[in-house]
């Protein structure tokens, strides 16, 4: 891979820690400012348009295991992320019955490998929902100061989607949307009865051309595979791999940050980290420090950067650090489409993800509830492979023979085969995604008694969801149902109900997780101020989710993107002053 | 669809724009079904997986015996028909084998459900499982296969059996056959244009009007996108 050692004596004008969304897009307005740039990877390189690199458009028989799930793949073994809830030799453990699910991806482009593409600008509101609902904080900026940034970025990674001058979801500069599939158009049916709005989704995957660097999506629906023409947005293809060809960009990969090193003043000096394939320790030396490992891993290293001037970890003095730690709330439900049964059989692919979607459509005065949550849909007549046919021992039953006998659930031979066919792209699904009330006493901090393999002391999470996001969950059930009903769709399961909080996935399940290094005006109760940089630590800025104050009912990534860039602009400016 | 034409249909697709692919080996060969096992997953993989996949390609967990009775199994879960093979001709057996090593907590169970065969058939017919009719063997079949209707004794076989089934039926659509016999034709490079008119037609339902000046035209996917300042394509 591409690892090199740097002779100590050099110094870069930017350390960048990861190559995410946050790093990717630091890594590229950096450069193209002039600066020399290092970024320091964990995992290892990855370029789908190598052949080595590719799992797009390989069939489930070039799988021993037909594509199913393994621990470093746990989305299926043709998933571009490797890394996956747990990694071999790098724990995290959790306080009392807290519950909390890590994902890492170990890679150049982090996380970007696997999204789902949502690329959904925060709205006005989004930034200052404790003036809307008394709860948590406002964030020290507003929609205004990141729009020019989401411009920017709609244009820059692409975003197909529609004007729907909905005020709290913003518009942008979108790509044309792909028409929507036979279960979406159903699935309009229930939003249309129930009166919940249904509009095309955005997504960063290129419908049509935005330069001459990437091709445009040619209809696999595999965009977690990661795309060999680039016509998906990951970090490591629109940005990384991109400001390494164009600039004075050093990437190290295999490489585990440990900690940031501080002078004498207090002022970041670089980094130390671990090669994981020598297992040696290296230094590397910067005048600006840019953390963008993800908000768990970069408090991670801040809280395991100690020092005389740093006693509590660099930059929390507040003591705020790993705290107001918060992922998106989830809970599902399915169901199956009788007037879909039997149908007819045509190329059904699209894009690697819904053509639909729901955005948060009510008042939460009204509810019991504080925030809101979007609406994801799935179905469809997908790639049998791992999982094809299964589950025949409950959902039988919903097929009917021509005198609409139903089928007995189980059984075997032609019968269940025939079945099987004519059950197959008739069931719907439905995914909520809400915000969650970020809360002090939900967090991670460093556990004291555990290091990875590499030496380095661990995060401990302690997080609990409140009545706030259970109350949430009980109103998706009913939703999901009201919509399914309405698609004329017959309900899969039993809805969930209080035992299970109503669906309600563990925390970090969602993969959203934000908010541990947050942003504010006040030093006492905030990491970083409204640039991303840290209170106690003026060369030392955050480029991951681990800034934002709140998080929206949106996926994260868009405004990840857009606030590393408007950060990195900063990094520039204060260069030129001298400031830093 | 192999590999070779994938890459044609890519590059002759629609789309004279942007498209490329470096490193592509357009004389690589899609591996033919029946060599499935002796290689691990192609694409991507990290060393660990390589070294992973091939560990547990080299080591062996069903008995010759255990293979016989999951061979009659899976023939009767999936067997052949007019239209499709049975699931011993496209390889059911050897899936199963490897996700026995591949998630090995479904070993016992397995093994358990195998095991428990054999007291069924010397109960009811004093031989072994193996040495039953096929009207023997359906017999056994039917006291577990049956969710709904199976007596309470027998719960803990019919977990079994769906476990079974369920495993019969990935390893069986998961292959070319497969595939064939559930019509599925996606994943072709360029070949997507949104629902065909006649399906829509005699579901009854529409497009929305308000949308059909936005959705993508086919013929624009060339065409590099710019927009006015207020975000309207130009």
């Amino acid at each position: 891979m591409s690892f090199q050692i740097k002779s100590s004596g050099d110094t870069y004008d930017v350390i960048i820690v990861g190559s995410g969304a946050g790093g990717g897009m630091a890594s590229k307005i950096l450069s193209e400012a002039g600066l020399s740039v290092a970024v320091i990877e964990a995992g290892g390189d990855f370029d789908p348009a190598k052949e080595e690199d590719r799992t797009q458009l390989r069939p489930p028989w070039e799988s021993p295991r037909r594509g199913a799930g393994t621990q470093i793949r746990p989305f299926g073994d043709f998933d571009a992320a490797i890394g996956g809830w747990e990694i071999d030799g790098e724990p995290y453990t959790r306080k009392g019955d807290s519950e909390f699910d890590w994902f890492r991806s170990r890679m150049v482009g982090g996380r970007t490998n696997h999204w789902g593409r949502i690329s959904l600008r925060f709205g006005p509101n989004d930034f200052k929902r404790a003036s809307i609902d008394g709860l948590g904080d406002d964030w020290p900026i507003g929609y205004d100061d990141v729009k020019p940034y989401y411009d920017k970025v709609d244009k820059l990674i692409g975003v197909y989607g529609t004007k729907e001058g909905i005020y709290n979801e913003p518009d942008g500069f979108f790509l044309p949307p792909p028409k929507p599939r036979l279960h979406e158009i159903y699935l309009k049916k229930g939003t249309t009865a129930a009166s919940i709005p249904m509009i095309p989704s955005r997504l960063s995957i290129l419908t049509r051309p935005i330069n001459k660097e990437r091709g445009a999506c040619f209809f696999c629906r595999q965009c977690n595979r990661a795309c060999q023409v680039y016509a998906d947005f990951s970090a490591g293809t629109c940005l990384v791999h991109p400001a390494m060809k164009q600039g004075k960009v050093d990437l190290y990969t295999h490489s585990m940050v440990r900690k940031v090193t501080s002078d004498d003043s207090g002022k970041a000096t670089g980094v130390s980290f671990v090669n994981v394939k020598d297992m040696k320790e290296y230094k590397l030396k910067s005048n600006v420090v840019v953390l963008g490992a993800s908000a768990c891993e970069t408090s991670r290293i801040m809280l395991n950067s100690k020092s005389k001037m740093h006693p509590n970890g660099i930059g929390n003095s507040s003591g705020v650090l790993g705290h107001y730690l918060h992922d998106s709330t989830g809970a599902s439900r399915s169901g199956i489409i009788p007037d879909m049964m039997g149908r007819e059989r045509y190329n059904e692919d699209g894009t690697g993800g819904m053509h639909v979607y729901t955005p948060w459509w009510l008042d939460n005065k009204k509810l019991d509830f504080a925030r809101g949550y979007h609406i994801e849909y799935g179905g469809g007549m997908g790639q049998p492979s791992y999982g094809a046919g299964g589950n025949m021992d409950s959902m039988r039953k919903y097929i009917t023979d021509e005198f609409g006998q139903p089928s007995p659930n189980g059984g075997y031979g032609v019968g269940l085969k025939k079945d099987i066919r004519q059950i197959y792209g008739s069931t719907v699904g439905m995914s909520g995604r809400g915000e969650s009330v970020p809360r002090f006493d939900n967090y991670c901090e460093i556990d004291p008694t555990v290091v990875d393999k590499f030496g380095i002391p661990v995060l401990r999470f302690n997080y609990k969801w409140t009545d706030q996001e259970i109350n949430q969950a009980k109103h998706m059930q009913d939703t999901f149902e009201e919509i399914l009903t309405g698609a004329g769709a017959q309900l899969l399961g039993t809805k969930p109900g209080a035992d299970t909080m109503y669906g309600l996935l563990a925390p970090g399940r969602i993969i959203h997780e934000v908010g541990t290094a947050r942003m504010g005006n006040d030093p006492k109760t905030s990491v970083l101020n409204s640039n991303s940089q840290a209170h106690d630590c003026k060369n030392l800025f955050v480029v991951d989710a681990g800034s934002f104050v709140s998080q929206a009912d949106k996926n994260p990534t868009w405004t990840i993107l857009a606030l590393s860039w408007r950060t990195s602009d900063f990094i520039v400016s204060e260069l030129k002053k001298k400031n830093i | 669809m192999n590999r070779r034409e994938n890459l044609k249909l890519l590059f002759t697709g629609t789309v004279g724009t942007g498209l490329f692919l470096t490193g592509c080996s357009p004389e690589e060969k899609a591996l033919p079904e029946n060599a499935l096992l002796s290689g691990g997953t192609i694409g991507g993989r990290t060393e660990e997986e390589k070294q992973r996949d091939q560990a547990l390609l080299s080591n062996t967990f069903f008995t010759d015996e255990e293979r016989k009775k999951l061979s009659t199994l899976v023939d009767i879960i999936m067997p052949k028909d007019d239209d499709s093979p049975a699931a011993t001709e496209i390889g059911v057996v050897d899936f199963i084998e490897f996700m026995m090593k591949d998630q090995p907590e479904n070993q016992t169970r397995m093994r358990g459900g195998l095991m428990w065969l054999d007291f069924e058939a010397d109960e009811k017919f004093g031989k072994t499982f193996n040495d039953l009719s096929q009207s023997e063997v359906i017999q056994i079949v039917d006291e577990v296969a049956w969710p709904d209707t199976a007596k309470p004794e027998y719960e803990g076989g019919v977990r079994w059996f769906n476990a079974l089934r369920n495993l019969t039926c990935s390893g069986y659509f998961s292959t070319e056959a497969g595939w064939k016999y559930m019509g599925y034709v996606g994943n072709k490079p360029n070949a997507w244009d949104g629902v065909p008119q006649e399906v829509m037609d005699k579901h009854g339902l529409q497009l929305e009007e308000k949308y059909l000046q936005h959705y993508l035209k086919m013929e624009d996917r060339g065409r590099i996108a710019e927009w006015d300042t207020d975000g309207n394509l130009t």
